[in-house]
C-alpha cells in the first residue's frame, strides 16, 4: 500500500507531467487532453483513445513569474498557476484543453489560454444551469456531439457509440470503486485516512482509467488495517471542489482531531449518483446523467434540487458532527453557497467552521489552531 | 476641472427613472431581472415592470449609501471577496434600505436571465431564498464562436416559452404574439437610435461621453427599451446629440484625448472618477460597459418577424457579457480603430470577475501586439473601501502625461 501511495503522490506533485509524456510515448499518435475542474465528460475523450487529464493548477510547486500580471489581484490561485504552467512550457505534452461553465474566472482563463497557446485545441462546454428545463438535455447532448466532432478532427480517429459505451462502462466502474472507498472511510474512518483516500482517488486525474480502476480495487483490498478508533470529530469538508489544498493541509485536518467522513475534493471523479446507463444514445445518456443525476456542487445550478438540502443530507447520511467550510481564497461560488449553508446550519444546529486556504499555502499554524480549538470545543466541552 | 452634463436628455432621463421607481413601489407584479442581455421585451408584452437589483445597488453606491448594506451582508456571512453588488443588494434588503427611501415590494418572479455572469445565478438564488419569491433560471449558453449553435438558440427559445407561462400566471393575461411583436419593434427602434448615438461619437470632437454619459442613459435603455416612451426618448436623444455634432460641440471646450474604456465604473466615486478624466479633457468615445445590456452598434436589431429567435440571439450573441473574452478584445480594437481613439483605459473591478479576470492579459495584448497605450487601474464598482483616490489619480495623470508626450513626439 505504501508503494502505491508513494506513486500516487509522485503523480500528483509532478508539474512536468512526465507520466502523461510517458503514456504518449507508449501510445504513438494518441492525444492527451487536459481539463479544468470541476467536471468534464472524460468518457468522450477516452473513447477517442486519448488520455483525459484533470488539471488542478500547480499547487505549491510553482512560483508565479508571468500569470500574476495577466490575472491581477483578487483572482484565485488555481487560475494563475494553470496559466503559469502553460507560460513556462509545462503543458507542451498536451494537445488540447477543455473548460466548462463553472465560474467567470475559469471561463476567461479558457479564452486567455486560447490566445496565448494558439496551437493548442481549446474548447469550452456550457453545462446547463437550468436543469429542470426539458430542453437542457437536448442542448447538452448536442454540445457533447459538437465535442465529439472536434475530437474527431483533433485525433483523426472515430469514436462510435460502442466505443463511447465502453468508456462509460470503465468510468462507471471507476466511480463505483471510488464511492466504495468513500463509503468505507465513512463507515470506519480509522481504517482509511483521508490523506490516503485522497492520494488514491486523485491519482486517477493523471493515468488511464483502466490503470486507475486496478489501483482503486487494489486499494480497497489492502486498506483494512487493525487500527483502533480515536476520539475524533466526524466532519464533512465542503467547498474544496476546484482548487485543491496542499496535501499537508489535508493531513493537518486529520491530525488536529477530525475524521473527514465526506468531502468534495475532486468531486468531479464521482459526479453521478448512479451509473450512467449503457443503453440508448451514449452522448444523450451522459447528458441526461449530468442534468438529472449529478451530485450537488457549488458550480452546478438546479433550481429544483437545493444544494443546502444536499449538504444537510450529506451530514445526516455520514453521521457527521460538524461541517468544515474549507474554501479556496477568492472562490466566489463556494463563498456564495457558504451564506445559505451557514444560515441553514445555524437553523438546525450543525456546528461549523469557516476556513480559507490557498493551494500554495505553506504555513498552517493559524489553521491548525482554529481546527484544534473547534474540535476541542465540541469534543470536550 | 469639474464635469457638467450638457443637454436636456439627462434631465428627461431622471424623470423617466423616477417614474419607474414610483411604479415599482406599488407593483405586486414586478419581475426581477439582470441587466446583461435582458429580455425586457417579453415583460413588456405583458405590461409587467422590470425590476433590476443592479440598478438599486449602483444607485446606493452613487448616493454613498452602499457601505452600510455591504457590511450588513458581510455580517450575515458573505465574504470580503464576494461581489459587492450582491452584498449591497442583500444588505439593503436586510436593512430595508431602498434607493428612493420608500419600501419596494418583493418581486413576483425572480427571473435569472443568466447571461455570462455566474455570480448572477448565485445572486438570484439568494434573492429568491431570502424573499421567498419564485425563481426561474433562464440559462443562456456562453458564446464560444462567432455564432451560437442552432441547439443553443433552440434551448433559449424553449426556455423563453417557459417564461411566457410564468408571466401569464403573474399577469393573469394570455400571451399575445402581436404584443410581443410590438415590443420587439419598439426595441429595434430604440436600438437604432442608441446605435446612432454611439456612432456620433466617431465625430471629433465627440458630442457625448460614451462611458460616463452613456451610463446615465442605460437606465431608460433597459427599462423603457420595448415601449413607445423609450422610442420617443431615444429619438429625442439622437436629435439633441446630432445637433451638437452639427454645431461642432464636444463634451469639452477643447477635446484633448479620446479613449476607449473597458470595465464598469467605480459607482461609489463616480463623480471623482469622471473628474480625473475631465481634468485632461479626455472623452470616452466608446466603452464596453455600455454594451452589457446589448451590443447594437455593429448592426444587430431585434426582429418583429422572429421575436423569440431574435430575443434569444440578443441574449446569446449581442451583449458583451455573454461574448467570450477574445471577442471583447476585438470589440475594443474595433473601437480604437473606427472611433479614432488614442488609448484604452482598463478599469479592473474587484467585484466582477466576468469583466476583470484576465484584464492583465488584455493589457498585454493591446500594448505588446498593437502598441496601443493602455492604462490599467483597480478599484471596485460598489464597495467604497477599494477606491484609492490618490493612487488612481496618480496613474490617470501619469497616463495622460505619457500620452501627451507620445502625441507630441509623433507629431
Amino acid at each position: 500500500m505504501n508503494d502505491s501511495l508513494a506513486r500516487c503522490e509522485e503523480l500528483i506533485t509532478d508539474i512536468d507531467f512526465k507520466s502523461v509524456s510517458a503514456w504518449k510515448n507508449a501510445n504513438p499518435g494518441a492525444k492527451a487532453i487536459a481539463y479544468f475542474p470541476v467536471y468534464a465528460p472524460a468518457e468522450i475523450i477516452h473513447a477517442f483513445g486519448a488520455l483525459p487529464v484533470a488539471l488542478h493548477g500547480a499547487g505549491d510547486r510553482l512560483d508565479l513569474q508571468h500569470a500574476d500580471a495577466r490575472f491581477g489581484s483578487f483572482i484565485c490561485s488555481i487560475v494563475k498557476t494553470t496559466l503559469e504552467l502553460g507560460l513556462t512550457q509545462r503543458l507542451k505534452t498536451f494537445d488540447g484543453f477543455l473548460f466548462t461553465s463553472i465560474c467567470d474566472t475559469a471561463r476567461n482563463l479558457c479564452f486567455v489560454t486560447k490566445r496565448n497557446f494558439p496551437d493548442l485545441y481549446v474548447d469550452f462546454i456550457h453545462l446547463p444551469h437550468n436543469c429542470p428545463s426539458e430542453a437542457a438535455i437536448d442542448f447538452l447532448a448536442s454540445d457533447y456531439d459538437r465535442l465529439r466532432w472536434q475530437l474527431r478532427k483533433l485525433t483523426g480517429r472515430e469514436a462510435n457509440d460502442e466505443a463511447l459505451r465502453s468508456s462509460i462502462q470503465l468510468y462507471n466502474i471507476n466511480r463505483q470503486l471510488t464511492n466504495d472507498l468513500y463509503a468505507l472511510r465513512s463507515r470506519a474512518p480509522h481504517l482509511l485516512s483521508t490523506y490516503e483516500l485522497y492520494l488514491l482517488v486523485r491519482a486517477g486525474d493523471f493515468i488511464p482509467v483502466e490503470e486507475h480502476n486496478t489501483m482503486l480495487a487494489d486499494g480497497l483490498e489492502r486498506v483494512a488495517r487493525a487500527l483502533r478508533p480515536r476520539d475524533s470529530l466526524r466532519v464533512v469538508v465542503e467547498g474544496s471542489f476546484c482548487e485543491q489544498p496542499p496535501l499537508d493541509l489535508i493531513k493537518l485536518i486529520e491530525s488536529a482531531g477530525c475524521y473527514i467522513v465526506e468531502d468534495d475534493f475532486t468531486i468531479g471523479r464521482r459526479w453521478f449518483k448512479h451509473p450512467v446507463p449503457l443503453s440508448g444514445d451514449p452522448l444523450r445518456t451522459l447528458a441526461e446523467s449530468y442534468v438529472c443525476d449529478s451530485v450537488y456542487s457549488s458550480v452546478r445550478h438546479d433550481a429544483e434540487n437545493s444544494r443546502v438540502e444536499g449538504l444537510m443530507a450529506k451530514v445526516r447520511d455520514n453521521k457527521a458532527d460538524a461541517v468544515l467550510a474549507f474554501i479556496a481564497k477568492f472562490c466566489e461560488p463556494a463563498y456564495f453557497d457558504y451564506v445559505l449553508f451557514k444560515r441553514e446550519m445555524e437553523r438546525v444546529g450543525i456546528p461549523h467552521l469557516l476556513l480559507e486556504f490557498e493551494e500554495k499555502l505553506f504555513t498552517f499554524d493559524r489553521l491548525q489552531m482554529e481546527i484544534e480549538t473547534f474540535v476541542e470545543s465540541l469534543l470536550f466541552v | 476641472m469639474k464635469t457638467e452634463y450638457r443637454g436636456s436628455i439627462h434631465q428627461r432621463q431622471k424623470e423617466l427613472m423616477t417614474r419607474w421607481y414610483e411604479r415599482l413601489e406599488s407593483a405586486s407584479d414586478g419581475v426581477a431581472m439582470m441587466i446583461s442581455g435582458n429580455c425586457v421585451e417579453l415583460l413588456q408584452a405583458f405590461d409587467l415592470p422590470p425590476f433590476y437589483p443592479e440598478i438599486n445597488a449602483l444607485q446606493l453606491a452613487i448616493r454613498h449609501q452602499s457601505l452600510e448594506p455591504i457590511l450588513a451582508a458581510e455580517e450575515m456571512g458573505y465574504a470580503a471577496d464576494n461581489c459587492a453588488y450582491v452584498k449591497a443588494d442583500v444588505g439593503a434588503w436586510l436593512k430595508g434600505i431602498t434607493p428612493t427611501g420608500r419600501p419596494l415590494p418583493r418581486p413576483a418572479l425572480v427571473l435569472c436571465n443568466f447571461v455570462g455572469c455566474n455570480t448572477y445565478v448565485k445572486w438570484f438564488e439568494h434573492t429568491a431564498a431570502l424573499t421567498g419569491a419564485p425563481l426561474y433560471v433562464l440559462d443562456v449558453p456562453f458564446l464560444r464562436d462567432d455564432e451560437p449553435t442552432d441547439a443553443a438558440v433552440t434551448y433559449v427559445v424553449r426556455q423563453l416559452k417557459d417564461v411566457v407561462v410564468q408571466l401569464e400566471r403573474i399577469s393573469g393575461k394570455r400571451f399575445d404574439i402581436d404584443r410581443l411583436r410590438e415590443a420587439v419593434t419598439c426595441a429595434a427602434e430604440v436600438e437604432e437610435s442608441w446605435s446612432k448615438i454611439k456612432h456620433l461619437c466617431r465625430s471629433t470632437p465627440a458630442p457625448f461621453d460614451a462611458y460616463f454619459d452613456a451610463i446615465t442613459l442605460m437606465g431608460p435603455l433597459y427599462v423603457y427599451r420595448a415601449n413607445r416612451e423609450g422610442v420617443d426618448f431615444f429619438g429625442a436623444a439622437v436629435n439633441e446629440i446630432q445637433q451638437r455634432v452639427d454645431r461642432h460641440e464636444g463634451v469639452y471646450d477643447a477635446e484633448r484625448f479620446r479613449v476607449v474604456v473597458e470595465g464598469p465604473p467605480p459607482y461609489s466615486h463616480f463623480r471623482n472618477f469622471r473628474d480625473m478624466f475631465a481634468k485632461w479633457k479626455a472623452v470616452a468615445v466608446a466603452s464596453t460597459y455600455s454594451t452589457v445590456g446589448g451590443l447594437w452598434e455593429f448592426g444587430f436589431r431585434h426582429d418583429p418577424d422572429h421575436p423569440f429567435e431574435s430575443i434569444a440571439r440578443h441574449m446569446l450573441q449581442y451583449n458583451v457579457t455573454n461574448r467570450n473574452y477574445l471577442q471583447r478584445y476585438d470589440q475594443i480594437e474595433r473601437y480604437v480603430r473606427e472611433w479614432n481613439a488614442d488609448g484604452i483605459v482598463i478599469h479592473f473591478v474587484k467585484s466582477c470577475r466576468l469583466f476583470s479576470a484576465g484584464q492583465g492579459d488584455m493589457r498585454d495584448y493591446f500594448t505588446r501586439q498593437h502598441d496601443i497605450p493602455t492604462l490599467y487601474i483597480e478599484s471596485d464598482l460598489e464597495d467604497p473601501r477599494y477606491f484609492s483616490e490618490a493612487q488612481i489619480k496618480n496613474r490617470v495623470d501619469a497616463f495622460f502625461e505619457a500620452l501627451e508626450h507620445r502625441k507630441a513626439v509623433s507629431a
